[in-house]
């Protein structure tokens, strides 16, 4: 549910602040917009929408808007939760083909170089495999699995968009934080007997799991 | 063909100024044409290291801008008379430096040495960035020390991102310059090991400078170490690196003081 405020420049600032500290957070959420009692014209409203689009934000129903504004293109309203609009039947539609193997694959990157010191790698997507280190002071953040054929002394932000079932895997672990589905660990934390081994790190029921892999 | 080399680091301190101009030196001894460029605009010390302090009278900025020739600033060297030093300016800031400007100061001295060798200011703002902007050869230097290290890795990145050589997709050549190298601390574990610090960095090492007393003596007479005391042990790790730099293959050893002479066995041991 996001409900803007006035002036909207500011609100979207905001709103670009709380995206970029958490990437992706909107990639794969449903959006209510809630413009109730909002002082805006149709034309606003229409700036509004676009801009979220812009955002990759997407907007799935609008709450409290005024019944003009929405039309072709817009999305549908809602109320409380419910969608109010009487859906329409859906026709004999064919059913949609199958999707192929390649489309249903979850997408990865690929990193076949050092992450330096500084250097921040973020894909929300999916996997990311890092065939080299990860420095002291680099990040990686994936929306799934982390995979690093090489020294992690870095952080590795794993499952970034909430999903509990990614992984860390390394070769050799020196992290200075892990995470996984936004429950950290740093360094002080972790049992100091994995310092320099090959780890996997995984969530069950809430809780940080790492194992020597070897 | 001319080359651009950049000697840059991150972190203060840890001996870039010492290095360019011995290494511009070391370069220059073998006859080719050398110009050691200060972009430490405000701090500026090469022109003290290399003893040309009492001659500036033009700077970088003053050719950034178009107030003076190249030609003008450049000071020659009183011991190598195909060495030359561009100084920075004192009195200005880094934002004096402008990225078109830079680029023609940079091309105007490609056009008339063999090396260009740029001392980057400490830090990753902008008088680091524009050091290495028109680099073809970097020299990375580094202290045996764990803030050192991962300052280093990240100029590393930038070395490979922020360069017009990285940005049309070419490899950034980088050599790592390990410096105030003490084998008996590493030894003992004070201080971090050749071998840790190249598995961190993973860059190729050009040369590994020893703590001496001598670098420090050199700096207080204004002459580049590999002039001033050629046989001193930091000054042969210096033309060794030198050496490496232009394609040589010369066995990494850790250069020490030599000892041992008549005058030593003498004089061992001062009396209490």
């Amino acid at each position: 549910m996001l409900a803007p405020e006035l002036p909207l420049a500011d609100w979207l600032a905001e709103l670009d602040k709380l995206s970029k500290r958490s990437e992706g957070y909107f990639a794969s959420r449903p959006v209510i917009l809630d413009v109730t009692g909002l002082a805006i014209t149709k034309r606003d409203f229409a700036e509004l929408i676009a801009m979220l689009y812009e955002r990759e934000i997407k907007v799935m129903g609008v709450e409290g808007a005024d019944p003009s504004w929405l039309g072709f293109g817009m999305p549908p309203s809602v109320s409380g939760g419910k969608q109010t609009e009487i859906l329409h039947k859906p026709s004999a539609e064919p059913p949609k083909p199958q999707q192929s193997f390649a489309d249903r694959a979850i997408p990865s990157l690929l990193i076949e170089t050092p992450v330096r010191s500084g250097q921040s790698i973020i894909f929300p997507q999916g996997d990311v495999t890092v065939v080299g280190s990860v420095a002291s002071g680099a990040e990686i953040i994936a929306g799934n699995s982390i995979h690093i054929y090489g020294t992690l002394r870095g952080r590795a932000i794993a499952g970034s968009t909430g999903n509990a079932a990614a992984r860390i895997f390394c070769q050799k672990f020196e992290a200075e934080l892990i995470a996984i589905d936004g429950l950290y660990q740093t360094a002080d934390d972790l049992d100091a007997s994995l310092r320099g081994r090959p780890i996997q790190a995984w969530l069950e029921n809430d809780k940080m799991n790492m194992a020597a892999l070897a | 063909m001319s080359q651009v080399l950049v000697v840059t680091s991150g972190k203060g301190g840890v001996g870039k100024t010492t290095s360019t101009a011995a290494i511009g030196a070391a370069l220059a001894m073998s006859g080719q044409r050398v110009a050691v460029v200060d972009f430490d605009v405000g701090l500026r010390n090469l022109d003290l290291v290399m003893g040309a302090e009492r001659r500036v009278v033009y700077d970088l900025i003053n050719v950034v801008q178009g107030e003076a020739k190249l030609q003008q600033a450049l000071i020659r060297d009183k011991r190598l008379d195909t060495l030359y030093v561009l100084p920075a300016s004192q009195t200005r800031d880094k934002d004096a430096l402008t990225e078109e400007g830079v680029a023609r100061v940079m091309e105007e001295l490609r056009s008339h040495f063999d090396w260009v060798v740029c001392d980057s200011p400490a830090g990753i703002e902008r008088g680091a960035m524009l050091a290495m902007r028109h680099a073809d050869v970097a020299i990375v230097v580094t202290n045996p020390e764990v803030s050192s290290v991962r300052d280093s890795d990240r100029i590393i990145g930038m070395l490979d991102s922020k360069t017009l050589k990285a940005e049309k997709g070419e490899y950034m050549e980088k050599h790592l310059l390990l410096t105030r190298y003490d084998a008996t601390r590493a030894e003992r574990g004070q201080m971090l090991k050749v071998e840790d610090v190249l598995e961190i960095l993973s860059i190729p090492l050009l040369g590994i400078i020893p703590e001496s007393e001598a670098v420090l003596n050199a700096s207080n007479v204004g002459c580049p170490v590999t002039l001033v005391d050629s046989d001193s042990a930091p000054a042969r790790a210096y033309l060794d690196a030198a050496r490496r730099l232009e394609g040589e293959n010369i066995p990494m050893v850790v250069p020490s003081e030599r000892r041992g002479g008549l005058i030593s066995k003498l004089f061992g041991r001062r009396a209490a």
